[in-house]
């Protein structure tokens, strides 16, 4: 099938104004009264099923109650001594499918409580103060090395410094936050907050930041294990799934991951070539993300086009939906059969309708045509296992990634892992700080020589 | 429509809805637009001698908030009216001769002389007013002066000063208590010792709203130091229907007319307080929160409820009076058990943790290992704590036994026993009392 079209790719789209209205806060910060309206809808459960729903089981009621009675920075105590990057997880966390699915309100009234936007209430409150309200305790003289610089990272640094243990944090990018710094949606944390989350963390003391040192590349494992007295693994998934067809390779065809990196770290938007018609394939919230930023870049047509229904969406039914209100196409039952290219660039991307036979998808037979500048892979990103370095036969894992106990120990001694690179990771920042604090307090009993 | 024509005291007006005497009684412009509201009459503002009293120029209320701010209490250190007391009778004149199917009372305030009272009374009846209320209720203030609430807490005083209020007056005469008091049938029987007509009440209570908690000054603040002020409000409410219940009650108050006051904010509320033996109501803090407008809402509601129930205003009043009893003969064998909808529970545990931890471990959180509230008879009381706390209405309902024994107590859940003859009681006599 030919298409005759030339590729337009280009920067510059828009004018300034409409990057700054594009790219500003998603959700803008409730104010006094808004938080306080919102925050006397909570009924203050017993037993409260937001807790429960929230993976790092922050005591959301009291936290509320203390937004409440006009104690913000109590709150983003409560806040963060469960989670110390509820700053970000505020601005990140799908709480639709996570605490306000939960709240009683949702059942009552369909309109849950907005947790998310009090709980930035609240930590955004005390990180303006710049003070760290957490101390750290006597040194230890042990020492931890943390591989990954990420949400897990940090959070199981930041619980081992606050025990009293000395940290080094190495991270192969030239900036610690992980996906917070590199991969999240820029309206969704707005003014440079990774970084600023990044500093009040270090402020509790005892860390160390290696930046631009790649495990495998500047170190060793075993290196790791000789220097330090444990070793907390939470370098996360920097494998990106290809899409397997022929042709992958020429022009416009790109990984919507390192593209999402490129853009975070942009100074300046208008300097971003972006299609003026993108094709993005998956169904998660990377592809949602790519999606809306192209759109959000000036891109004409954005559509994402994912193998299943829309209930098997990896993104949640809000997230699409945001997506859509930015302009951006849902096609759902397509699998990308042909990359249809002209002069060593993409144009057209051809699709297969799927059918779900017993459970397993199938082409149909029937395709469809798409027009495409940028194809955008989101399929899903892999463990490395070279990152392992040589370890990976000691450390066992499963279903490619990391295989961890319930308190996040590998099968290496004194090696221990969280977030996205472990098995059974939700690919969820939330999750990762909660096992990096599992870990931190499995690391702390073990050298506590309590465990 | 129902007929909601009022009659207190020998006065007439289109409804039982007044404003109490307070700021939005205080002179002709508002009191004028209350009439156009629908208002069915008014205590004007407490006139006093000249020269006329001066008010702070800082902060006179204080508030107290329930969720989103809905004010539920208001505390106020404003005095009677602050204008000559020439320019108020004028007024009232004026207004009596243009709204005359409305009522229009006025409420005075002098000293404990008694030429003092015979001196404002008549200047008040040339006006045409249709009658006075004394105000020996307000706390504040002129309390200190030996008025208001200094008269309405010594009985002596009010049956002195109203036996020459009536003796100095054809204009039927209205006492307005002050609860700041013990026992409100003593004010009462007082009242209706020197001969008053009606008693008003309550007047407000002694409060202090809050305290800055930088500067450590009570609120209302005036220059870093606070009085106490009168409390008001939807707050006060109950303390209000208990009193008006008190002496609707009392035989040595012997029937004497109630004008309810205290909280009133709805129909509801307004209803309430007939039924509990008041003939009509007064109204302040809702105006003061909402505007007059809102007694479109009160002659609506009252409106249909009696037209749904074929009843006159009249049959609303005093109805809920036998019903008012003492504890004593309260029926023990009435047995309630507490009963959760699960179609409308929403699991927040509400009804669980409060009896778990300050009632009696009646309601159950889990089920079969998942959450689940539910009473357990043969614990709960029948206290009602858990209907009280519940946030969706009539979820949690009390329903009565009405055979065999209470699972709780093994003791019967049919007939009637009181504590007059409960077997606990050494003082019991072997057949009920009351």
């Amino acid at each position: 099938m030919a298409v005759d079209r030339v590729p337009d790719i280009a920067a510059g789209r828009l004018n300034q104004e409409d990057y700054v209205a594009n790219f500003s806060d998603l959700h803008p910060p409730l104010d006094r009264h808004q938080a306080t309206v919102e925050a006397d809808r909570c009924y203050f459960c017993f037993d409260a099923p937001c807790v429960a729903a929230c993976p790092t089981g922050i005591d959301i009621p009291m936290f509320i109650r203390e937004i409440l009675t006009d104690n913000p920075k109590g709150a983003a105590e409560t806040i963060l001594s469960a989670n110390i990057l509820g700053g970000m997880c505020a601005r990140v966390c799908p709480t639709e499918t996570l605490c306000e699915e939960a709240c009683v309100r949702q059942a009552a009234e369909g309109k849950p409580v907005r947790i998310g936007g009090l709980q930035r209430y609240a930590t955004d409150a005390l990180m303006a103060e710049g003070k760290q309200p957490f101390v750290r305790a006597a040194r230890t003289g042990r020492r931890v090395a943390v591989v990954g610089g990420g949400p897990a990272g940090l959070s199981c640094a930041h619980r081992l410094a606050t025990h009293g243990h000395d940290v080094v944090i190495y991270d192969a990018r030239p900036k610690i936050g992980g996906l917070n710094e590199y991969g999240i949606a820029a309206y969704k944390t707005v003014d440079d907050f990774a970084q600023a989350e990044v500093d009040f963390i270090l402020s509790i003391g005892g860390i160390t930041v290696e930046a631009g040192k790649q495990l495998g590349r500047d170190f060793t494992l075993a290196e790791l294990r000789e220097d330090f007295d444990a070793v907390f693994l939470g370098m996360g998934l920097t494998g990106v799934n290809a899409l397997g067809l022929v042709g992958e390779q020429v022009a416009g065809v790109f990984d919507a991951v390192a593209y999402i990196a490129e853009l975070r770290q942009a100074e300046d938007l208008a300097t971003l070539p972006v299609g003026r018609k993108v094709v993005v394939v998956g169904g998660g919230m990377t592809a949602i993300d790519i999606a809306s930023q192209s759109k959000r870049l000036g891109a004409e047509d954005v559509t994402i086009v994912y193998r299943r229904d829309a209930a098997r969406m990896g993104a949640s039914e809000y997230e699409q939906e945001l997506a859509q209100t930015s302009g951006v196409k849902i096609k759902h039952g397509a699998m990308p059969r042909r990359l249809v290219s002209s002069g060593g660039a993409v144009v057209a991307v051809e699709f297969e309708y799927t059918a779900a036979v017993d459970g397993s998808l199938s082409g149909t037979g029937e395709t469809f045509v798409v027009e495409a500048d940028a194809v955008f892979k989101a399929i899903g990103q892999t463990f490395v296992t070279a990152a392992l370095d040589g370890a990976d036969g000691m450390i066992e894992l499963d279903s490619g990634r990391i295989k961890v106990d319930e308190e996040r120990r590998t099968t290496l001694a004194g090696v221990w892992a969280g977030g996205d690179c472990i098995a059974g990771g939700k690919d969820l920042t939330v999750v990762a700080v909660e096992d990096g604090k599992i870990a931190a307090e499995s690391i702390h009993r073990a050298l506590s020589g309590s465990s | 429509m129902a007929d909601l024509r009022s009659e207190f005291v020998g006065i007439k007006s289109p409804n039982p809805f007044w404003l109490a005497s307070a700021p939005p009684t205080d002179k002709e412009y508002n009191v004028v637009r209350a009439f156009k509201a629908g208002w069915g009459g008014v205590v004007w503002k407490t006139l006093g001698e000249d020269p006329p009293i001066v008010n702070v120029a800082g902060p006179r209320y204080g508030a107290i908030h329930a969720g989103d701010r809905r004010l539920i209490g208001l505390n106020n250190i404003e005095l009677i009216t602050d204008r000559p007391l020439e320019v108020n009778l004028n007024e009232i004149k004026q207004v009596k001769r243009d709204w005359p199917d409305r009522a229009l009372v006025v409420s005075l305030m002098v000293p404990c002389e008694e030429p003092n009272w015979k001196a404002i009374l008549k200047a008040v009846e040339d006006t045409g007013a249709d009658g006075v209320e004394l105000n020996f209720g307000c706390p504040h203030g002129m309390s200190e002066r030996g008025m208001g609430s200094a008269v309405g807490q010594v009985p002596e005083y009010i049956e002195m000063v109203t036996r020459w209020c009536k003796a100095g007056t054809r204009m039927p005469v209205i006492v307005k208590l002050t609860p700041n008091i013990t026992d409100i049938r003593y004010p009462a029987r007082a009242a209706k010792q020197g001969g008053a007509d009606a008693v008003s009440l309550i007047n407000t209570l002694n409060s202090i709203t809050n305290v800055d908690l930088d500067t450590f000054s009570p609120e209302p603040s005036i220059d870093g130091k606070g009085s106490h002020g009168g409390y008001c409000g939807p707050a006060v409410k109950p303390i209000a229907l208990s009193m008006v219940s008190e002496i609707a009650r009392d035989k040595e108050a012997g029937g004497i007319s109630i004008s309810g006051i205290g909280g009133i904010t709805t129909w509801r509320d307004a209803a309430e307080f007939l039924a509990l033996g008041a003939v009509n109501v007064q109204v302040c803090t809702a105006v003061m929160t909402y505007g007059f407008k809102i007694v479109g809402e009160l002659i609506s509601g009252l409106d249909h409820y009696l037209d749904e129930r074929q009843m006159k205003l009249n049959d609303l009043v005093g109805r809920a009076v036998p019903n008012v009893t003492d504890w004593q003969y309260l029926n023990l064998n009435y047995v309630t058990k507490a009963r959760i909808n699960q179609d409308l529970c929403i699991e927040c545990g509400r009804c669980h943790i409060v009896c778990e931890d300050a009632s009696h471990q009646a309601i159950t959180a889990t089920k079969n290992g998942r959450r689940h509230f539910e009473v357990v008879d043969a614990e709960c009381v029948g206290c009602n704590l858990c209907v009280n706390v519940c946030p969706v209405e009539n979820c949690i309902t009390m329903e009565r036994l009405t055979a065999g024994v209470d699972p709780h107590t093994g003791a019967p859940a049919t007939g009637h026993l009181n504590w007059t003859q409960h077997p606990n009681n050494p003082m019991r006599v072997s057949e009920p009392a009351e």
